[in-house]
């Protein structure tokens, strides 16, 4: 109340003109776009009706049936896809996870290099999303990328070189891709949830007679929870909603076992031009998202603290 | 007790280097393959280090690919979109974090809330929309910078926002209110003392919308033409093709990561203080 009693006295319009330019540009770009994207998913929208969208034919929920409906070949890879990007993505995040939290209690001790070794774990997460796409596509080429190298000439681990860009290993593929990027946010984040414990903590216990591994479940895990709970949440909803990996990985028409609903769904309304399922696609993928986010929400109680 | 303690050193030296190796094994190749010949790349004969050391793949990427007007595409784009969305995010994140009206906490969620949906839910209106506005008005949006600019600052608005709020709450009113007495006006308060005090993070804001926009793919691949390509969309198009030449492609992706690297990890500790903004009570 006192922060802002001196400023109540004058109510202007200055508040207005400051948030205008932010408020127009949300309006037009984020919620009219929703609403419209909600509109075409009613109706038919192909490439001949696009110039004239008001008017393409209204076929109320039409594109959400053949969406849903699993006998139909349309519906059938929908589910399919989604299925794949919820797996692709669960792998992602509790990989990344339990490697972040490992580097993350690797590194919070002070030993001579342990900066630099802070800073090597960062660089996968400070390089393009494209370029770690080109460079995994690169380490997966199947003649002479390096995986295949390492596995099958260097150290002779399997007798012939499996491709990985292409048929069913294109889902391990990029998931290691998405590992490999998606670990130093879980790392970065963990570090800094370590930081918040207060080191007496540590050493009531050890006065009480605790060994490590009470230490880690009772001190370490409570104390990270609200901080982990955010960093896993958010690169649950990056890693769903990311395109690019896959995309700069596989490019457009990635294989069945890779075909996330992001690619999916870009492939079906740009080479297609099937927009109108596009954006029913689209629709059901934020209504998904929305109750993986409520679930969450009750899993971990976001927000609020240290309840245990 | 002293065996324990070299127990876990052992234990620990071994984890960091399993972790380094993970990590530096691709960044490795990528640097090692940008110094080779292709025949070497697509030789099937391991080898750690190079068979022949070149720069000649630094050299012919420029003519392979029209890698300067990439760039420039990038820049250009990049570099507007982010000063656009600055000015903006100053504005209102200012508001945000001195002001009270109506409505205050529903535009703080909303804002929030536009962070956490997928990007094809705005892709497609957006590509609508802008032929529909093309078709009445002449003005080009898909295709040019234009329209990939007012996109680009409007993804990096949220962000921006909330972390400047978070900045700016840091100043204290009183440097404010003594100014005002002594006659400053609210613009002139904004811009001579709240402005200069949060250069850090304006500054980490910036280079966090210039990376967003530097590295989008999505709406780069729908919104841009032949002559407006960024430079995700030239390197991603190039190496999905079937010939290609990995060691300039390598030497581009290089040139290309190494000012953004450098940018991101000056100013990570930002990026948490961002997010973590929220996260505090």
């Amino acid at each position: 109340m006192h922060k802002y009693s001196w400023l109540e006295k004058k109510p202007n319009l200055i508040v207005l003109w400051m948030l205008l330019p932010a408020l127009v540009l949300e309006l037009l770009i984020h919620i009219l776009p929703m609403l419209v994207g909600l509109y075409i998913s009613f109706t038919h929208l192909t490439t001949f009706t696009l110039h004239d969208w008001l008017h393409a034919p209204f076929i109320g929920l039409e594109n959400y049936k053949v969406g849903l409906n699993p006998s139909n070949p349309l519906g059938a890879a929908f589910f399919w896809s989604f299925f794949i990007s919820l797996a692709y993505t669960a792998i992602t995040v509790i990989a990344s996870t339990l490697l972040g939290l490992g580097g993350a209690l690797l590194v919070n001790h002070h030993f001579p290099g342990r900066a630099v070794f802070r800073t090597i774990f960062l660089l996968p997460y400070a390089m393009p999303v494209f370029v770690v796409g080109i460079v995994w596509r690169f380490m997966f080429m199947r003649d002479w990328g390096l995986v295949n190298q390492l596995l099958v000439n260097a150290f002779h681990v399997i007798a012939s070189k499996p491709f990985w860009l292409i048929g069913p290993h294109a889902f391990i593929a990029i998931v290691i891709a998405s590992i490999w990027r998606n670990w130093p946010f879980l790392f970065l984040i963990s570090l800094a949830g370590l930081q918040t414990i207060p080191p007496d903590q540590y050493e009531a216990a050890e006065v009480d007679g605790a060994n490590t591994l009470m230490k880690f479940r009772h001190i370490t895990l409570p104390g990270l929870r609200p901080v982990i709970s955010i960093g896993i949440l958010l690169s649950f909803l990056w890693t769903f909603n990311d395109f690019t990996l896959p995309f700069s990985m596989l490019g457009e028409n990635p294989s069945p076992s890779a075909d996330v609903l992001t690619l999916h769904i870009y492939s079906n309304s740009f080479q297609d031009w099937n927009f109108g399922t596009g954006a029913a696609m689209s629709v059901l993928m934020m209504m998904a998202l929305g109750l993986i986010i409520l679930l969450f929400n009750r899993m971990f109680r976001l927000g609020r603290r240290n309840e245990l | 007790m002293k065996r324990k303690s070299q127990l876990q050193t052992l234990t620990r030296a071994f984890f960091l280097t399993l972790y380094t190796l993970f990590v530096v094994v691709p960044l490795y190749e990528m640097v090692k393959s940008s110094f080779e010949p292709l025949r070497d790349i697509e030789s099937t004969q391991f080898h750690f280090l190079p068979l022949h050391f070149s720069w000649k793949a630094y050299r012919d990427m420029w003519t392979t690919l029209p890698l300067a007007r990439y760039f420039i595409d990038s820049l250009v784009v990049s570099g507007i979109s982010t000063l656009l969305s600055i000015v903006v995010a100053i504005c209102a994140a200012y508001a945000f974090s001195r002001f009270r009206f109506p409505g205050k906490s529903f535009f703080g969620v909303m804002i929030l809330a536009t962070q956490i949906f997928p990007g094809m839910l705005f892709l497609l209106p957006i590509f609508v929309m802008f032929t529909q506005i093309q078709d009445n008005t002449g003005i080009q949006l898909n295709g040019t910078y234009l329209g990939l600019v007012i996109t680009y600052m409007t993804f990096a608005l949220p962000f921006a926002i909330w972390m400047m709020r978070g900045y700016f709450e840091t100043i204290p009113l009183s440097l404010e209110e003594a100014a005002m007495i002594d006659g400053c006006s609210r613009i002139g308060v904004l811009t001579r003392i709240v402005i200069p005090l949060a250069i850090p993070g304006i500054i980490a804001v910036a280079v966090f919308a210039f990376l967003n926009a530097w590295n989008e793919v999505l709406f780069a691949s729908v919104l841009t033409s032949d002559t407006t390509q960024t430079l995700a969309i030239g390197l991603q198009s190039y190496a999905t093709q079937t010939v290609v030449e990995w060691n300039q492609l390598m030497a581009s992706s290089i040139t290309v990561t190494v000012p953004v690297m450098v940018a991101f990890l000056l100013v990570q500790k930002y990026f948490l203080f961002g997010l973590t903004g929220g996260v505090k009570e």
